[in-house]
């Protein structure tokens, strides 16, 4: 039984992926804004399975608020295996063309709040010397696109922190995984219309849980996102900055 | 992803929904929209229940979530879009099993209601309905009723059944059955002729929980296998863990026609099958789940399946109904027989009723097919028989109000901002 942290339970790839962890008999501690939505994905993953499911109500763009929750999801678990950072928005690009607070809300919500989180829970893992944190960012943070830069920028931002998270972490056995989902079909993008790349949640959360058993370091998912993004990232800055992307 | 086809599932030409709504909170409101709105569950009916031309569908596959279970009694209680797939692998391997389940496990809860359907088992289990213990049914007024057989007990009636005409079913307790392990005893005995059928069903309903029986309609007599199964301890050496096949694309015509069908039939008819065999439970019940998009086989014109019932007795219409199928030169894939038993369902508009049931496919090969249909409705019209919604996308109003007596009490249910293409067709 691994004892599992999820904040942003709400979100459609966390529910998919605490649903696998349930199935298997995990102890899980869900974290979210919504307390009506929380409590339901409890009573779900209960009914699959968990050995014991926690609820925790916080937003996470509240800083002064997480000291709380880790303390609560500390005594619910008694312990931490495995965080799972899911949260995130899809802004609204061009109204935060138009507005400094705007883009920086967003980049709070995709990118500082996780690196608040991700910091105290490295501190927490570095001293156990043990566990896994895996966050999701996005294939959107490999490179800056005309059409959705605000949260691409959070999301590298969120990538390039983890990365040298795992490069300090990697020595005391602290295992950090970056996840970088292509598109998926959830109310995030709801109002997209769906074509051949599009992948449903549950795959995605096959492969986040996947990734953390084998302790992976990066993950693109589906995979053949590896592939898609190094083309984009290999188009020369002159010609990719015409292109409309 | 691709959305799901708003197709039905016999793929038949429609106007699509001019909108979709996803619903995923059983505890929000329904969305404002102008015009009529209708559940959307799985689309596994074939005809037009689950259509709503030019207004707007209410997917609920968003609603998934189990709710609470009971180990001690088996009751469970869950959103109206959990899958009856997803039921059984969360249940299967605790011990317990659906009460009824349809030919496919890719329906959801809210759907096996709205249409009540039924399985191998009528005969001992009644319909689905039966197994339910309350639901909440959600209005477009936004008021919200727990509807059980003693509790708002008339609207309870008239949702089970009732098409989804009555408003959105947000949750539901039904009552699973404990199962000694995954596997099936199947006894299989060929027969030829109607008379040897009755004669070996009366015998196999009295000591099997399942029997069901495929014939071929095509043979100059009415021939076919008989199958009776109960739940076994055995495993079931099965293809359940193959991972489903799936059917890529759809011809420009249809895949199924005379040459292939007879031969599908003789084989089928032919091939060797043990008198007595234990299988896993997923080739029992759900022999086509295997290959995904199986209904794409009927090509770009879609198929119909024609599924009728005749009150046992005037059980010797069905020999006409056979006559007419093989004289119009229409055959069917494997053709499905059962009889009903005479457990009532609460539904107001339930199509089960004490007799023999029988479901054929038919590609859509335009007016011929639809008249050889016209002709079929007459014989079982007249022996006071009636057809199941879930299937249907052509029977006349008149024969629908004429079959289901009941209409009149269900009919005061009905909200009034929910519709669909069926409801549009035969209830005015
Ligand atoms: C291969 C195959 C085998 C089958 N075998 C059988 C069988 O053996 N016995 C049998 O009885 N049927 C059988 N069926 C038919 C199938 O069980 C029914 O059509 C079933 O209702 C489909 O459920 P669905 O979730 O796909 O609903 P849909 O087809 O999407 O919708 C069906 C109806 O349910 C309503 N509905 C759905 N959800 C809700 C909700 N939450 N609230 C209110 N209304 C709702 C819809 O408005 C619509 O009227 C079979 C179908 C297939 C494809
Ligand atoms: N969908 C995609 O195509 C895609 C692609 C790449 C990466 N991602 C990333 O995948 C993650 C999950 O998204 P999803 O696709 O599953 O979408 P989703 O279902 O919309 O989930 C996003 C979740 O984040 C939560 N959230 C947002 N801000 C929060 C805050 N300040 N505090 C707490 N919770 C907050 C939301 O909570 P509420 O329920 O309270 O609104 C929502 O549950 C996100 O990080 C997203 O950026 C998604």
């Amino acid at each position: 039984m691994q004892k599992i942290l999820i904040i942003g339970a709400t979100s459609a790839i966390a529910e998919a992926t605490a649903r696998l962890w349930a199935a298997r008999g995990d102890a899980l501690f869900l974290v979210g804004r919504r307390a009506d939505r929380l409590q339901a994905i409890a009573a779900d993953l209960c009914v699959r399975g968990a050995a014991s499911v926690g609820c925790h109500t916080m937003d996470a763009c509240d800083g002064a608020a997480h000291a709380a929750m880790f303390e609560a999801a500390h005594s619910a678990l008694g312990g931490l295996d495995v965080a799972f950072i899911a949260h995130g928005t899809l802004p609204d690009q061009k109204a935060c063309e138009a507005s400094v607070e705007q883009t920086l809300r967003e980049i709070d919500s995709n990118g500082l709040s996780v690196i608040v989180l991700a910091t105290r829970l490295a501190n927490t893992f570095e001293k156990q010397g043990h566990g896994s944190l895996a966050v999701i960012s996005s294939v959107a943070g490999e490179r800056g696109r005309q059409s959705n830069y605000v949260y691409g920028a959070a999301k590298g931002l969120v990538s390039l922190f983890l990365q040298g998270l795992r490069n300090r972490l990697a020595k005391r056995g602290v295992h950090v995984l970056t996840i970088k989902p292509g598109f998926v079909d959830t109310p995030m993008t709801a109002e997209f219309s769906k074509g051949a790349l599009w992948a449903k949640p549950e795959t995605i959360a096959r492969g986040i849980v996947h990734a953390i058993d084998r302790r992976r370091d990066e993950v693109y998912l589906p995979g053949f996102w590896w592939l898609i993004m190094a083309l984009i990232r290999h188009i020369p800055e002159r010609v990719f900055k015409r292109l409309s992307l | 992803m691709p959305r799901p086809p708003l197709a039905s599932w016999g793929q038949l030409p429609a106007v699509p929904a001019a909108h979709e709504r996803w619903l995923s909170d059983r505890a929000a409101p329904l969305p404002a929209v102008a015009g009529s709105v209708l559940a959307y569950g799985n689309g596994r009916s074939y005809g037009d229940v689950g259509l709503n031309s030019g207004a707007t569908l209410l997917h609920t596959r968003g609603m998934d979530r189990f709710i609470a279970f009971d180990e001690a009694t088996g009751v469970l209680t869950c959103e109206a879009g959990v899958l009856l797939a997803e039921i059984l692998d969360v249940f299967v391997p605790r011990g317990w099993f659906l009460p009824v389940t349809p030919g496919t496990r890719f329906v959801t809860v809210g759907g096996a209601i709205a249409n009540d359907v039924h399985s191998k088992n009528h005969h001992r289990a009644g319909s689905f309905g039966g197994h339910v213990r309350r639901f909440e049914l959600l209005r477009s007024d936004g008021s919200r009723r727990v509807c059980a057989p003693g509790e708002n007990a008339e609207w309870f009636a008239a949702t089970i059944g009732g098409l989804g005409l009555t408003g959105l079913i947000t949750w539901v307790e039904l009552s699973l059955k404990p199962i000694s392990g995954v596997g099936i005893t199947v006894a299989s005995t060929r027969f030829t002729g109607l008379d040897e059928f009755f004669a070996v069903n009366t015998e196999a309903e009295a000591r099997h929980e399942y029997t069901v029986a495929w014939i071929d309609c095509l043979a100059p007599t009415v021939r076919g296998i008989f199958m009776a199964g109960d739940h076994s301890a055995g495993q079931g050496q099965a293809a359940a863990a193959r991972k489903a096949l799936n059917f890529p694309l759809t011809p420009p015509f249809s895949l199924v026609n005379g040459l292939t069908l007879r031969a599908f039939n003789q084989a089928y008819y032919n091939r060797p099958v043990p008198a007595m065999s234990v299988v896993h439970y997923a080739p029992f019940f759900y022999p086509l789940d295997g290959i995904l998009h199986w209904n794409r086989l009927y090509g770009r014109q879609g198929f119909y399946q024609y599924q009728f019932v005749l009150p046992m007795a005037a059980r010797a219409a069905l020999a006409d109904v056979l006559r007419s199928i093989s004289t119009s030169g229409q055959g069917s894939f494997l053709a499905v027989l059962k009889t009903f038993g005479d457990l009532s369902s609460p539904g107001l508009l339930s199509f089960p009723m004490p007799g023999v049931t029988l479901a054929l496919d038919f590609p859509n090969r335009g007016a011929p097919t639809r008249a050889l249909f016209d002709r079929l409705d007459a014989i079982v019209g007249e022996a006071g028989g009636r057809l199941y919604p879930a299937k249907d996308a052509r029977m006349s109003g008149e024969f629908f109000r004429r079959s289901y007596p009941r209409l009149n009490e269900f009919l005061p249910f009905v909200d009034a901002k929910f519709s669909s293409d069926f409801a549009r067709r035969v209830l005015l």
